[in-house]
Order: structure tokens, then sequence, then C-alpha cells
């Protein structure tokens, strides 16, 4: 080995002097997706041997000072107090993720932006006058840079891991945007759409749940949001061919990623 | 030609027979609402009194008023899933103060455990002719592949004559079907008539000789012959679809312009599942996975497919961004440039891309379209 390459070899043995911080962030959400870190089990005490978790309320009380290396953000944005809170975590943040469908798509909440909110803040509230909100629930992306967008309602814990390993490693993380339907034949799960029909967005949502609710003999409800370049007109077109009614589709694409771009147009597609 | 004939209950015989010379027999069986390849524990494992219906995105599991085993064509799996699995370690390595450590180099092998012996049992004519393929693709080449080599080594086969077509079949226009002629260690043919339920059995290699010594055959007769070729002949008739071959190469490399494929395009879900259920497409991705610490590392070789867009990425971006070029390539691969890059056809003709496209697009209709209408 020349001498060179032992220089090289060394400074990546190299134990890092500092562990990374990682925090973990809150807005409008249900908590699913940070608690798939705490569902790390196996892994959890892994990765706190690697990195620092500096801020999380979640799992602990203690928390230690910004600025973290990591940042990982829950929630979309529903409220004026979120949307100046979001500017002060990316600015104590060296990279920031998002986790899952309401920080990167708006998440269920993101129904009410296809309605006026103040009708129902209306109908549910005894005093409107105190619910200070926004007419929208928007992604963490319409506000501030965002490095990285992990997707999936609730994320996959494995994913969450493969994000924190390929930062600390230094390489890309493996989280494909291909379809469901690439993790199903990988599987060898048996094509619902095909063999019992008809509904099943597997075709047009990105993979990374390892085909889940299929494994199940149940059709994806498009947890981790659209693919990579999706028809989704295309698969709509053919399911009204096979007698599902335009209230169906509407239904069908308004779910935790609603306000995303290609499940919102085709939803609006089909709305009356 | 070494044929013979024997009776129904003589198939839980062969299958046992495959079990103690230490094969592990993989067959067909009904599983999730169709007949997928699973190891078999013992005959009755077998798709007994069932079929299936399909045609362009629907397949259908129906029950039959008799007992015939292989009365159904082909499912969602192929063989390919057992010699090129669909996720599989290429190689670990570990990081050392010299350096990286292959602990499978050839220098450290550890004594790796004896390859599995895999008994293929019920592969169609068109999936032993998708089976060549691949070996071409694999073996034939100045660099084989040492996993798939490692599991197509010493594989038996068990071919099964089709008996009827099914919706989506097209491999008599293939030339690759339906009656297996090479390629296997025993061939049947299923005869179900009224009163006698029996197999003919054409022995294709020693090995498969051998093994039927302990079966109760008999010789076959001139009559028995003549039955399979009216089955043969029966099942051709059968088939609803058809691919005209003749001077395809050249029509596909004319047609890369043709307005068919913005039409397909706007169709097409670039989903993936015509190739991963195709028993000829090979293409896969490799991904690095370290443990935290940066460690260890492993290489894993996962199925990909044409239609995604990392598979064409490149420094930059991805080549093939528009559908329309991803539909083009994988067809004209299929039915063009792998004439130039192996020698045959990449399409056996059994129709699994046309049942399981969720949208139901037909490869024979594309290429029937492109024909017709040349500029």
């Amino acid at each position: 080995m020349s001498k060179k390459n032992t220089t090289a070899v060394k400074v990546l043995t190299q134990k890092k002097a500092r562990k990374p911080k990682l925090a973990v962030w809150k807005f409008s959400s249900c908590d699913g997706c940070q608690l798939s870190l705490l569902d790390c089990e196996d892994e959890l005490l892994a990765i706190a041997e690697h990195v620092d978790i500096a801020n999380f309320p979640e799992a602990s009380r203690m928390v230690t000072k910004g600025p973290y290396d990591i940042s990982l953000v829950e929630g979309s944005i529903t409220t004026p107090h979120d949307a100046e809170r979001i500017h002060q975590v990316r600015r104590q943040s060296k990279v920031l993720i998002t986790i899952g469908a309401c920080a990167t798509a708006g998440g269920i909440q993101a129904l009410r932006n296809f309605k006026d909110v103040k009708q129902f803040i209306v109908a549910v509230y005894a005093n409107p006058k105190f619910i200070e909100t926004l007419n929208k629930s928007t992604p963490i992306a319409d506000h501030v840079f965002v490095d990285f967008e992990l997707r999936g309602c609730p994320i996959s814990k494995h994913q969450l891991v493969e994000v924190i390993n390929a930062y600390l490693n230094g390489r890309k993380p493996n989280t494909p945007s291909y379809a469901v339907c690439v993790e199903c034949k990988r599987r060898g799960i048996t094509c619902g759409l095909v063999a019992h029909g008809p509904i099943c967005l597997g075709p047009v949502t990105q993979a990374g749940c390892d085909a889940l609710c299929p494994s199940y003999h149940r059709g994806c409800f498009g947890c981790f949001g659209p693919k990579e370049t999706p028809n989704t007109a295309a698969l709509s077109t053919y399911w009204k061919t096979l007698g599902v009614k335009d209230d169906d589709l509407v239904r069908l694409f308004r779910g935790f990623n609603a306000y995303a771009e290609a499940f919102r147009k085709e939803s609006e597609a089909h709305e009356k | 030609m070494k044929n013979f004939i024997f009776e129904r209950a003589e198939l839980d015989n062969l299958v046992e027979t495959l079990k103690r010379r230490g094969f592990k027999v993989i067959g067909p069986t009904v599983r999730d609402s169709a007949i997928i390849y699973d190891e078999l524990t013992d005959a009755n494992d077998l798709p007994i009194g069932w079929t299936d219906e399909q045609t362009n995105g629907t397949y259908r599991l129906k029950r039959r008023d008799d007992a015939a085993v292989f009365a159904w064509t082909v499912g969602p799996q192929s063989w390919k899933k057992f010699l090129f699995p669909p996720i599989q370690k290429i190689f670990a390595t570990h990081r050392s103060t010299k350096g990286l450590d292959f602990p499978n180099s050839k220098k450290q092998a550890p004594q790796e455990s004896p390859p599995i012996k895999y008994a293929f049992f019920g592969v169609r004519s068109c999936e032993l002719n998708a089976i060549a393929i691949q070996d071409k693709v694999f073996l034939g080449g100045p660099f084989i592949d040492p996993l798939y080599q490692r599991k197509r080594t010493g594989v038996f086969i068990v071919a099964i004559n089709c008996n009827q077509a099914g919706g989506t079949c097209f491999c008599a226009s293939m030339n690759t079907g339906p009656k297996a002629t090479t390629g296997f260690d025993l061939a049947l043919t299923e005869i179900l008539s009224d009163k006698h339920h029996y197999f003919v059995v054409e022995a294709g290699t020693e090995l498969g000789e051998d093994i039927l010594k302990n079966v109760k055959c008999t010789k076959a007769t001139e009559e028995n012959l003549a039955t399979i070729k009216n089955i043969t002949e029966q099942t051709v008739t059968q088939m609803s679809r058809s691919l005209d071959t003749a001077n395809l190469k050249n029509i596909l490399y004319q047609s890369s312009e043709h307005p068919r494929w913005e039409r397909t395009a706007s169709l097409c879900l670039t989903c993936t599942n015509c190739t991963m259920v195709c028993p000829t497409c090979f293409c896969a991705t490799v991904e690095d996975v370290t443990d935290l610490a940066g460690k260890q590392a492993d290489r894993i070789r996962k199925w990909d497919s044409c239609f995604t867009l990392d598979f064409s990425y490149i420094h930059g971006g991805s080549v093939r961004t528009s559908t329309k070029a991803r539909y083009r390539q994988w067809m004209t691969h299929k039915l063009a440039s792998w004439v130039d890059q192996f020698g045959t056809f990449g399409c056996v003709g059994c129709g699994r891309c046309i049942t399981w496209c969720p949208v139901g697009i037909d490869i024979t209709e594309e290429a029937r379209a492109i024909r017709e209408n040349q500029p």
C-alpha cells in the first residue's frame, strides 16, 4: 500500500472528536413519525452511540442548546407561530430533514386546503375568536430550505436509520423514489390490482414501506406520497372504465398526502 | 425419444423421489389469489383442480370441475426469483487498519455451505426459453455471474407441456412453445379424460431417465404420442394473441419517432410491473449498506427496472426522463436490440407483462400498431 493510501485510510478510520448533535422538532402532527425514532429499539442504542440526541422532548426533558448538526422536523405549518418558529429551527440546523407526510406534503390536515378553514373553526369551536390558524396546512419546504425529505405516514424506521446512517458515513441514502410495485414484486406479493382489483395506489405511490398494506392483502393507501413521474391520470382513467366513480377518486387521492402536487391535481380533476 | 406413461397417482412418487435425491422441489401452488412458485412439501401442494383466467390487466383464479393438476398457464412469478433472487448480497467488506477486508475473496473464503439443489417442477416451454435466455445473459459472455451460476448449476427441470392456452399467451408466434423441446430433464404432458388421468413423460437427460426408475412407468404408445400432438395443436389454436416477428427488429429500429410511443406513454404508469414479472428481464441495481460506525458494508443487488428514473441516471441527471423514452427502450430492447445483443428476442410470449400491467398495456398490440402504421 502506498503512503498516500495509508494516510487516506487513517483519515477514514479516525474517530470523530465530537458526536453530531441531533434535534427533533414537532409542528402540526400526530407525533407518530418522531415515535419511529423511539421505535428503533434495536438500533436506538447504536444511534445514541454515534449521535448526541440533544433535543428530543418526546424522549427526554434534557435539552442541549443548539446549533444542531441534524434536525428532524415533523409536522406541517398551520399557525402563524409555526411559520415563525420553523425559521428559528432552520437557523440552528446544519442539515434539516423533514420526516413524514405532514412535514413533506402538509399531512391529513391539509384537507382544509380544499375548503374554507373559517367555516370549520365556526363549526367546531365554541369561541372561534381564540383560534389563530392559517388558511392552509403547508409543508416545511414551502417555508425554509429543506436538505432532505423522508416520506411516509408514518415514516419507515428503517428509512430513518438509513438516512441517519448515510449522513454519518457521508453517503447518499438508499431511499428510492420508484413505485411501491417494485417492493411488492421483490417480495413476491401477488398484485391485488390485477388479481382481485380494482383499488391500490401502489403504481403511483413512492416505495419505502416495503409494501406493507399489499402484504396484508390491502391496496396501497398512498402514505408515501406520489412517486417520481406519477401518471395518476392514466390510473384514474383506467379505473373509471372499471366503474370507479369520480367521488371515490377524489377520496382516494385525498389521503395523508392530499396536498402533494400530483395527488392534489388528480383529486381536483375529479371534483365536481 | 424416450417416452413413457405413468398414472396420476405416481406424480406424488415423482415429487417424493426428487426429494429423496436431495432436491429442494419448487413448484406451482395456490397462494394469495394466484398460482405462484414455492417449495412443495408433496404433490398435494400442486394447484389441483384450479385454473386461471387472464386478460389485459386481469387475473382470476378459478375452480375447475375436475382434478387437473396443470390446467392453467403462468402466474405472476417466474423461476427467475430462484436463479436471480430479487435481493441478494454480493459481498461484505469491513474496514481495518490496513484498508478494506473482503472476507469473501478467494484467499479467505469461508467454508461455504453447499448450494441448494433445486428441482423445478412444472416449467412451461416459454419459461424454459426464458431460463435459456437468462443463462445466456449471466453465463454466456466473457464474464460469468458467479451468483447465478451457483444457483443454476445442477437444477433439475421437470417441464410441463401446456394443454391449454392462457388469455394472454402468445408463445406460438414467438416460437417458444407450447410444447417443450429442449432444456429439461423430464417433460410431462397431462392427459385427463373421463376415466383415465395420466401423464406422458419424455426423458431429456440420463438423470431424468434415472429418476423415472423410481416411478411406475410403461412405454408410451404411438397413440399416446398422437394425443400429445393433438393437445399441442389444440393449445396453439386456442392462443388468441400473436406477435408478428417478421422483420420486427428493423421495423422497431426505424420507428423511434413513431407517434404510437407517445400514445402508450400517456397510458403507462412507469410502475415497473411488466419488467418485474418478465422472466427474461435481468436488470439489477446495487446498493451499498453500511453500519452506523462505517466499519462494515454490504453490497446488495436488487431487481431494477428500465422504467425507473434512477435506472438511466448518470452524472447530471437521468437520460430517459419521459415515459415515452422508457417504454420505447423496454420494448425496443425486448424485440430488437436483444437480438443484436444475445441472438434471440428477449420475449418468450408468456404474456405476463400483459396480464400484470395494472392498466393492461399489451406488447403484442403495441408491436402491431407500430408495424401497421409505418410511414
